[in-house]
């Protein structure tokens, strides 16, 4: 390469150019559109990180607001701790608990699930599979993140569930345990997906060293890998259940109406989510004390999911390690 | 614990048991830990190493030096089969350990690896306690022994015991950095190995923290065998006694073994003038 010779011959090479200006450096920018632009761009951008931060504001606003004609009536303690719910069939009741009992089987039948299956597919996707097997596998993971949740709540129901009854011949048609497993596989690409990358994010070093010392692929994976990824994993089991316990439409339409505090999985039972649909559906009057019971309900939904976010960022801020 | 004032351990390691010879050139084929034969490294199609053989002598310091993509740091990867993890890679040529093909078909490379450990350019604890890094070789390799003695004793042949007695369930992390590398290699000699590989031991040192590892590495050669990889011609003139040149095929940029033989031979009147280019700096 002669880079010199073809400078001086040829006129467009890049020092002409430069020498050819007329002055040695070119003036700085002045102040132009180009500015202008960066401020109107800058402004918008703000509006719209601002606009998710009052959305949030005014929906906890409007679950205090609505849910104070609730509590006006009916003392928060009655809420928490009767243990039948009842609101619109007489005689009454207004303890909240077994919604949450509800809620919290589903939940956990979903995190039986969706916890070892998702590290397990985490653990199989960073560090046991080719790369070829891996961009198969990845986009199919996400394609089931894409189904829409009525899909598996009729997933659950019309499939699932004669399945299971064929083991549990007494099982109710609405269930837990349908709406529990489904709810895992549900929430497994999210879970999976997080967790890969948590254990991605592992510097390849620690992987070497410690094959170096002659730790097979298991021991690499659990030993040396989890555990370094563990704040990342643990934040993508919160950010699953939290979703879990937000789930609507496949507890609604498979796990069945029946309020009932009970751990039996193979009852029907009656989640919060669920409840609000049921209720918002029917005839109930606008303002009524029954009514109102969704606010309540919504309001301590709301809380419970905040918790566990809050508990999500709070891990990783803890005990997320920094590698140099 | 604490009336074990000698800095070595009295605990007879397998490789003590192999008595140093003198420096007489003689040398015995029994001495040999690992001898190389023609090997070569395909990346995929590219061959990246070609016409490598050497025979690595126990209790010897090794030195690897040669210019940037000579392909040292692959050899020194074929000694305790790393490049099997990467996928494409391919070893032809032979390498015994101890009369043995460590490519063998029969050859299990976790237990191999016990017994080759390595050490690598950066420091690479594990984000877990001081105590942990150094027992994780222990564990994986199933030892039953008294695991607080087996770290104390790789400490202290690490030289890292008296800074870091008082602070075991600290996170590795908090080291310093040379302490850090020190840790590594307390790490790698805690499972009792034969040979010590070390890519660029101290390329991410100060000055104050690479001559402490310069000096371990004359310390640490009556027990076991070391090969390191070093960019810094100085270093292997200090630390080695026997030093292989690599080079750069410039017509299929393989990387090549120049010349092998007695580090003072080497560095004052080397057989090969490429060699001698090299050293004196005429090359480029």
């Amino acid at each position: 390469m002669s880079l010199g010779s073809a400078a001086q011959g040829s006129p467009d090479s890049p020092s002409d150019v430069l020498r050819s200006s007329g002055s040695e450096y070119r003036a700085l920018f002045k102040r132009n559109k180009r500015n202008w632009e960066g401020a109107v761009v800058h402004r918008l951008v703000f509006a719209c990180a601002i606009l998710s931060i009052l959305t949030t504001v005014a929906i906890l606003l409007s679950l205090v607001i609505q849910s104070w004609g609730f509590f006006s009536q009916i003392p928060v303690w009655e809420f928490l701790g009767e243990a039948r719910w009842s609101p619109i069939l007489k005689p009454r009741s207004y303890g909240v608990l077994p919604l949450v009992a509800g809620t919290m089987l589903v939940t956990f039948l979903g995190a039986a699930v969706a916890i070892p299956v998702g590290l397990a597919a985490a653990t199989y996707l960073s560090e046991y599979a080719h790369d070829k097997v891996r961009r198969i596998i990845k986009p199919i993971l996400e394609v089931l993140a894409g189904i829409p949740t009525v899909v598996y709540g009729y997933f659950a129901l019309t499939f699932v569930t004669p399945q299971l009854q064929r083991i549990f011949p007494d099982m109710l048609v609405f269930n837990a345990l349908s709406a529990g497993l489904v709810m895992g596989i549900m929430i497994l690409p999210m879970v999976s997906s997080l967790s890969e990358d948590a254990m991605l994010a592992v510097p390849n070093s620690l992987r070497q060293a410690a094959y170096a010392l002659g730790a097979t692929r298991f021991e690499v994976s659990t030993k040396i890998v989890i555990p370094a990824a563990l704040s990342g994993i643990m934040a993508a089991f919160i950010i699953g259940l939290s979703r879990a316990i937000g789930e609507t439409m496949l507890v609604t339409i498979a796990a069945g109406a029946t309020p009932k505090l009970t751990i039996n999985p193979l009852e029907s039972i009656q989640t919060m989510t669920a409840y609000i649909v049921q209720l918002s559906l029917g005839e109930t009057p606008h303002g009524s004390l029954e009514f109102n019971t969704i606010f309540a309900v919504g309001l301590l939904l709301f809380l419970i999911t905040l918790v566990m976010n809050v508990m999500g960022y709070a891990i990783v801020r803890k005990w997320g390690l920094k590698y140099e | 614990m604490q009336k074990q004032t000698a800095k070595q351990p009295e605990t007879i390691v397998p490789s003590q048991l192999i008595v140093k010879l003198p420096d007489t050139p003689d040398e015995t084929r029994t001495d040999v830990v690992l001898e190389v034969q023609s090997l070569e490294v395909y990346y995929g199609a590219f061959r990246a190493v070609k016409d490598v053989d050497m025979p690595i002598r126990s209790n010897r310091v090794t030195a690897f030096i040669g210019p940037s993509g000579c392909g040292k740091s692959t050899v020194l990867r074929c000694f305790n089969r790393m490049n099997d993890l990467i996928r494409g890679a391919r070893v032809g040529g032979t390498i015994l350990f101890r009369d043995e093909d460590l490519y063998g078909a029969d050859i299990d490379p976790t237990e191999m690896r016990s017994r080759i450990g390595m050490v690598f350019q950066k420091p690479n604890p594990f984000p877990k306690s001081i105590y942990e890094n150094v027992a994780f070789g222990l564990r994986v390799n199933g030892y039953t022994g008294n695991y607080p003695d087996a770290v104390e004793r790789s400490l202290r042949r690490a030289a890292l015991w008296d800074e870091v007695k008082d602070r075991l369930k600290e996170n590795a992390l908090e080291l310093s950095g040379g302490q850090q590398q020190r840790l590594c290699i307390a790490r790698a000699l805690a499972p009792e190995p034969e040979v010590l590989l070390m890519d660029e031991p101290a390329s991410a040192l100060d000055p104050i923290s690479t001559q402490a590892i310069e000096d371990l590495i004359k310390e640490l050669v009556n027990d076991v065998s070391i090969v390191i990889v070093t960019h810094n011609m100085q270093q292997a003139a200090r630390v080695s006694d026997e030093t292989a040149f690599f080079m750069v095929d410039p017509e299929d940029r393989a990387g090549y073994m120049v010349e092998f033989g007695k580090t003072t031979n080497i560095f004052t009147n080397p057989d090969d003038e490429r060699t001698e280019a090299y050293i004196t700096g005429r090359f480029s």
